[in-house]
């Protein structure tokens, strides 16, 4: 602590009491390029300073066990001149921002992810087999991101693509509030497996400010549950050939059966303008 | 055009002066000038004029005179001109009325009620022209200790005990404040990169990305911007910069967010925001990861393990009425740099009714934060940006006094590369190049020459700031920083006084 302060503290949430990489090795167990890291009992830095380390060793497959709340798993790995992506086994529950900015790696949780998972991801993959909390996939740029269960408030919000980078994001259950809230671009899928039968979607406010990208839905919504900015259409061939190239992906990750999901009915949410706010100015 | 407006403008062409050329035809972005051959003779359409002086100033016989137009309605101090204007044109489009640049309303500008102080006597004033002057700057967390190690029988061995934060050093404490490539030109955005490199200081790149061929050369000059939009941001751009600003708000248009109308979403800014060409670029007003001090700490740490601890993480907010709160706050969430931007920061586009009325001037912020900092025994946990307002080199050494550690310059960048604040930086339609995205205004500006007279700028604000530090028998800027002993108010209440923490002139 900070002993100078007089009157009031600085606890610096983040950084107080890391202990350095050195203190910390009988946590990894390094095997060839897989390694196993136990994290309990490691602060959010202390267990991506490892990560890190470990990558840069030249390891390529990590399994991380004891995950309680950690965040920023996979963010500190931005390491351009690294041969090979790595894929990251997480279990049970990884704290927030999972894979924020995250730069081509894969990350399989085996258990729920919280708030921020994927936010300004750039490239890569997550996996959740389980749920994701508040503002998944948020500002988005490219990857895949595969949910088995619901999603908190405001997923995929101003999700975006340009020349060829179009992320994707599939979510097996359903969604909170401002579902798609501003999208920009990009490829959503929600199926709502776990509605039962004529069970509306939870939620309101679905692709408010939209002006890019696609949502795909499953199962029933209401007209008034939608933003104005955004339009119902029909799936035609090219979106069935879509929606089907990520429903199996999500079933093999999941072990779902394809052709079950897809035989329900299914609509396409576009914006109506990719300029929403053009005609609010008097100039 | 509007129907019942009164011309902003008044033209006037002297016609014995003038030889025809046309060369105000050419310069003028809305078209006001125009050639008839028949009389041979120039014409304008005045309600056009945004009295740019652009014209005037090309005219190679001096030959206009480009004044506010006479023509006023019934004097009256409350209904004055410009809101009956306003009134007509929300009346005529039911829009809301939009304007660039900073604030333009008489609001107390405190700088011209500060006055500094000179050695006389009592202690000996230095000359900088002979002296030793330091006006390096580091920006960035600081120690709360500096413990040093060396070994006083050898004397070699000198080291630095305490841990360090990342700091970025800047030779002057002066900084070009956020600007984005799409809402000026390349031109000018890549002049101010140049002159920032030049000079040893930095460029903010706004919300609009880096584009890739800048990144090497200018990245290192480089504060780049983390907005709600996230523009262009991903773990490339954060890792080529040498500092991260978070944008919170900016002094033109605290609370709200930012459009980038799709017509100026050219190819080229397409790429560098990644965005596709033609769409809205839109920045929501919060960003929607941050909805408390928590969730910014959040943000900000994100932002350090995506570039491995190795940069200063910067929050910029718009001074607003419990700046001094939330200030300490962001300390606490872990910024190493807060800037804060007052009332009368500028902008590329911002609705009136907020540019002109929301928000507090950046003086009473700035010297509230400090003071706040101060008291909490945190000042030393991050750097003050101060921004809005700053025009000269007088007003860099009041902030720096206030308790700056560096000022942003937005709008006296602008002015130093042609603008003459006309406030439509918003139509796109900048005839100095800068605002604009129209190939043919942008090439008006060359950046080897604009970044020259930016960095001219630099020297000679640099060189005056030397000068006023001598007069007062200092020779680093870092004794002036927060010293308001060296400050005294004229013409203020004890409010702004108390507010500011400076004594009155003859106290
Ligand atoms: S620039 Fe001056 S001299 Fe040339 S046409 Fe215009 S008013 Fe006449
Ligand atoms: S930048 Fe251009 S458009 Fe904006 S105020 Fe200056 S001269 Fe006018």
């Amino acid at each position: 602590m900070n002993n100078l302060n007089v009157k009031f503290g600085l606890r610096n949430m983040f950084l107080d009491g890391v202990r350095p990489v050195s203190e910390l090795v009988q946590h990894v167990n390094t095997n060839g390029s897989n390694a196993y890291i136990d994290a309990l009992g490691l602060k959010h830095k202390e267990l991506n300073d490892l990560l890190r380390e470990t990558a840069l060793k030249g390891v390529t497959s990590i399994t991380v066990q004891n995950v309680f709340g950690q965040r920023y798993i996979g963010t500190r790995l931005y390491l351009p001149n690294l041969a090979k992506k790595m894929e990251i086994k997480i279990a049970p529950n990884p704290g927030n921002d999972l894979g924020a900015f995250l730069n081509g790696h894969r990350l399989i949780v085996y258990g729920n992810a919280q708030d921020g998972a994927g936010n300004t991801m750039d490239d890569g993959e997550i996996i959740i087999h389980g749920r994701a909390g508040d503002i998944v996939a948020m500002s988005m740029r490219g990857g895949k991101i595969f949910i088995r269960d619901n999603v908190g408030y405001r997923a995929a919000i101003h999700m975006k693509e340009y020349t060829g980078k179009v992320p994707a994001l599939v979510i097996g259950g359903t969604a909170q509030d401002f579902f798609g809230e501003y999208m920009a671009g990009g490829r959503v899928i929600l199926l709502g497996l776990n509605l039962s039968k004529n069970e509306r979607h939870k939620a309101h406010y679905i692709g408010t400010g939209m002006h890019g990208g696609v949502i795909y839905l499953r199962g029933r919504v209401e007209e008034y549950q939608l933003g104005k900015e955004v339009g119902i259409r029909a799936l035609d061939s090219h979106d069935w050939e879509i929606v089907g190239q990520y429903v199996s992906e999500f079933s093999s990750h999941f072990g779902f059966d394809p052709a079950e999901i897809l035989q329900e009915k299914f609509q396409k949410l576009l914006p109506v303008s990719t300029r929403p706010y053009g005609k609010i100015y008097a100039y | 055009m509007y129907s019942y407006l009164l011309p902003e403008f008044a033209i006037e062409r002297n016609e014995e002066r003038c030889i025809r050329c046309r060369v105000c035809e050419r310069q003028c972005a809305t078209d006001v000038h125009y050639y008839d051959a028949e009389p041979d003779k120039m014409f304008f359409h005045e309600e056009a004029c945004v009295g740019c002086q652009r014209c005037a100033v090309f005219c190679p016989t001096n030959a206009l005179f480009i004044r506010p137009h006479p023509a006023e309605y019934r004097p009256n101090s409350s209904w004055n001109r410009e809101k009956l204007q306003d009134l007509k044109k929300q009346a005529e489009t039911g829009g809301v009325i939009l304007t660039g640049s900073g604030n333009d309303k008489p609001y107390r500008i405190y700088w011209d009620h500060l006055v500094l102080n000179a050695s006389q006597v009592t202690n000996p004033s230095i000359d900088p022209l002979r002296e030793p002057m330091e006006l390096k700057t580091f920006l960035g967390r600081k120690p709360n200790t500096l413990e040093i190690e060396f070994n006083e029988l050898n004397g070699s061995e000198v080291k630095i005990k305490s841990e360090l934060y990342p700091n970025v050093s800047i030779t002057t404490p002066i900084v070009f404040s956020a600007m984005s490539y799409g809402a000026i030109s390349y031109q000018a955005y890549k002049s101010l990169a140049m002159a920032a490199k030049k000079f040893g200081t930095l460029f903010n790149t706004g919300e609009g990305g880096l584009p890739l061929n800048m990144r090497k050369e200018y990245g290192s000059s480089a504060i780049v911007q983390c907005a709600s939009g996230r523009f262009g941001v991903d773990p490339e751009y954060l890792n080529a910069a040498c500092a991260i600003e978070i944008k919170i708000g900016q002094g033109a248009k605290p609370g709200i967010g930012g459009h980038l109308p799709g017509e100026k979403v050219s190819e080229n800014i397409a790429v560098t925001r990644m965005i596709p060409q033609g769409t809205d670029a839109l920045s929501p007003a919060p960003q929607h990861d941050i909805y408390s001090i928590e969730d910014l700490s959040m943000l900000i740490y994100a932002l350090k393990e995506a570039t491995n601890y190795e940069k200063p993480v910067s929050v910029k907010i718009a001074a607003v009425h419990n700046v001094a709160a939330i200030a300490s706050g962001i300390v606490r969430a872990g910024a190493d740099i807060v800037a804060i931007d007052g009332l009368r920061g500028g902008t590329g586009a911002a609705p009136k009714a907020i540019r002109d009325n929301v928000g507090i001037p950046l003086e009473l912020a700035l010297a509230a934060v400090d003071k706040r900092l101060r008291e909490e025994g945190i000042r030393n946990k991050c750097s003050i940006l101060a921004a809005g307002g700053i025009r000269c080199s007088a007003d860099v050494m009041k902030a720096i006094a206030l308790g700056a550690d560096a000022v942003y310059i937005g709008t006296a960048a602008l002015v130093a590369m042609g603008c003459t604040l006309c406030q439509k930086c918003y139509t796109g339609k900048c005839t100095w190049g800068i605002c604009t995205q129209d190939p043919y205004l942008s090439k008006r500006l060359n950046p080897e020459i604009t970044s020259q007279r930016l960095a001219n700028l630099l020297r000679g604000w640099s060189h005056e700031i030397k000068e006023m530090l001598g007069g007062m028998g200092i020779n680093a800027i870092e004794s002036l920083r927060g010293n308001r002993e060296h400050l005294r108010g004229v013409e203020l209440a004890e409010w702004e006084l108390d507010v500011l923490g400076v004594k009155g002139a003859g106290e």
